[in-house]
């Protein structure tokens, strides 16, 4: 079991004179005293831009944000220079999106993507598949909120170049199949590229075992700061993928009419790249390995079965995906009956309970569903079984206060 | 736990003017994308006044409740009364309204305004 007081007094924002029972961690996770200091301590002492300078503060820059690279690779399997520093799952999407559509798609091509992603794993492949006449291939969920895997297996075919998957739903909690999908893709020869925004956070995760070819996650809603996120791809893919953006430090020569790159990662870090953010989410790592990742998950796990049965015995609610929360993450949307989302969040709040109340860029889930939105609580390492009674019970004041 | 202003559950529970009108001479929907609030507002209009109104919609307690709010205070008003019709007069008529919520609050504004300009 983790030491949750320990936890808590790690993180300044519960720290607060108005108690704040934080419940969207799936948004934004609060950031520990130690990921604070690890940044502020940079600014303070280290601070110098990176690959560039000669002199020895530089040099010192540069050794951290690279050991901020180690330590990410570290977490998930990976070989430190199949890591690519983005500013977030966003643009570590638009990238693989770009940089694949680049090396794989022609016209006539397929695209598979899943009626649960985010928009950020939904657009960029729309603008492809128009840029590059191909076709893009959505594959349905079951009326339990998982993925229709027959479904994809009979979509797949020769003509499948990409398939682009979530690891875990952010609006249904469904952990995804990714072994089984990557074997599927394999078979057909296309490239998986896994969405772990919400599971590189909460979960042990190896990127050989996954099976995927491309994963993303984004540093502020594992602990670190914002404006950092990760994009991994398999070494020899990384090394055929033409860049996204271009510029500063991603060359090797440039003259004036043509330029050569740099070798991965640098090929993909294009421009001054958030190094004070890389050292924060590299205190970010330390802190989660610190704790050891299999605890992370086992904690989510206990607060998640709790929220869920308390959810699901009452008659008032109703709960999106998977009833077992072993097949989940720990993210649960829900609605109460007759109620709009909105409502719910705002009286909970009043409580100082912060839940996320909408569609969470999940627009075409949420059609599926039919519902125009929902409320999402999600819990993270710092939330405690207390704090998941507080909201099921404060739950019950709002249904009386608006029924 | 504090529940809404009175004013709002009360029009929430019982929306005034709420359906459609035979005749409109005018009808506009307004809505937001980003939580699913609809509103639809019919006006009729005799001798530059509203002689008529109805909204339909659905959504949060807030859009709906403002929304029936509104139709009561702008029926019989002339049109330049309601052109002046400002954000603040509807915000304080509803109570308050958290500074979160003032999208949800202003929605049926919108639409009225843009009632207005299609008159
Ligand atoms: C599943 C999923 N994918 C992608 C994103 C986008 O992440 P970011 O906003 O950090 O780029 C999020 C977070 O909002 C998410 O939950």
């Amino acid at each position: 079991m983790m030491d949750l007081a320990k936890v808590r007094a790690d993180f300044p924002i519960f720290q607060k004179e108005r108690p704040l029972v934080y419940l969207d961690s799936a948004a934004t996770s609060q950031r520990p005293v130690q990921v604070i200091e690890a940044v502020s301590e940079f600014y303070r002492k280290k601070n110098a831009n990176v690959h560039r300078g000669i002199y020895s503060l530089a040099a010192e820059a540069t050794e951290l944000y690279e050991e901020a690279r180690a330590k990410v690779a570290g977490l998930i399997g990976a070989a430190p220079e199949e890591v690519v520093f983005t500013h977030g799952t966003t643009e570590a999407l638009n990238l693989a999106a770009f940089s694949l559509g680049e090396l794989l798609v022609g016209r006539g091509d397929e695209i598979l993507v899943t009626a649960m992603e985010h928009h950020a794993n939904l657009i960029p492949w729309q603008l492809l598949a128009k840029r590059k006449a191909a076709r893009l291939v959505p594959v349905g969920i079951t009326p339990e909120g998982e993925l229709d895997l027959g479904e994809l297996a009979r979509r797949i075919s020769p003509r499948t170049k990409i398939v682009a998957l979530v690891h875990v739903s952010n609006v249904l909690g469904t952990i995804n199949p990714v072994a089984e999908v990557a074997e599927l893709a394999r078979r057909v020869g296309a490239k998986l590229v896994v969405d772990a925004a919400q599971s590189a956070p909460h979960m042990p995760l190896d990127v050989r075992e996954l099976g995927a070819d491309l994963l993303t996650f984004s540093g502020h809603k594992m602990l670190g700061p914002t404006g950092i996120g990760v994009l991994w791809a398999r070494g020899e893919l990384l090394s055929e993928m033409p860049p996204f953006l271009v510029g500063g430090e991603m060359i090797r020569e440039v003259w004036l009419d043509h330029a050569t790159w740099a070798d991965p990662p640098a090929k993909f870090e294009a421009g001054t790249p958030p190094f004070a953010q890389a050292v924060g989410l590299g205190a970010a790592v330390d802190y989660l390995s610190s704790l050891g990742m299999e605890k992370v998950r086992q904690h989510d796990l206990a607060l998640t079965a709790k929220a869920l049965e308390g959810l699901l015995s009452r008659d008032y609610v109703t709960v999106y995906g998977p009833k077992d929360p072993e097949r989940r993450g720990g993210v649960i949307a829900f609605n109460l009956r007759g109620i709009h989302p909105h409502d719910v969040a705002t009286l909970l709040d009043q409580e100082g309970i912060a839940i996320r109340a909408g569609h969470h860029c999940a627009q075409p889930l949420h059609r599926l569903l039919d519902i125009p939105a929902s409320c999402r609580v999600s819990f993270y390492l710092y939330n405690s079984m207390e704090e998941v009674d507080l909201f099921l019970s404060a739950l019950d004041r709002v249904w009386e206060a608006l029924r | 736990m504090i529940p809404y202003e009175e004013v709002i559950l009360e029009h929430w529970r019982n929306p005034r003017n709420k359906g459609r009108l035979p005749a409109p001479d005018v009808d506009v929907v307004e809505a937001n994308p980003l939580c699913g609030d609809v509103i639809r507002l019919q006006l009729e209009v005799r001798d530059g006044r509203v002689k008529d109104v109805r909204f339909d919609g659905r959504g949060c307690a807030i859009s709906q409740a403002a929304a029936s709010l509104l139709t009561e205070m702008i029926k019989g008003k002339t049109i330049p009364d309601l052109k002046g019709f400002s954000d603040q007069e509807l915000l304080t008529a509803l109570g308050g309204v958290v500074k979160t919520r003032l999208s949800c609050a202003l929605l049926p504004l919108r639409a009225l305004k843009k009632a207005l300009s299609s008159l």
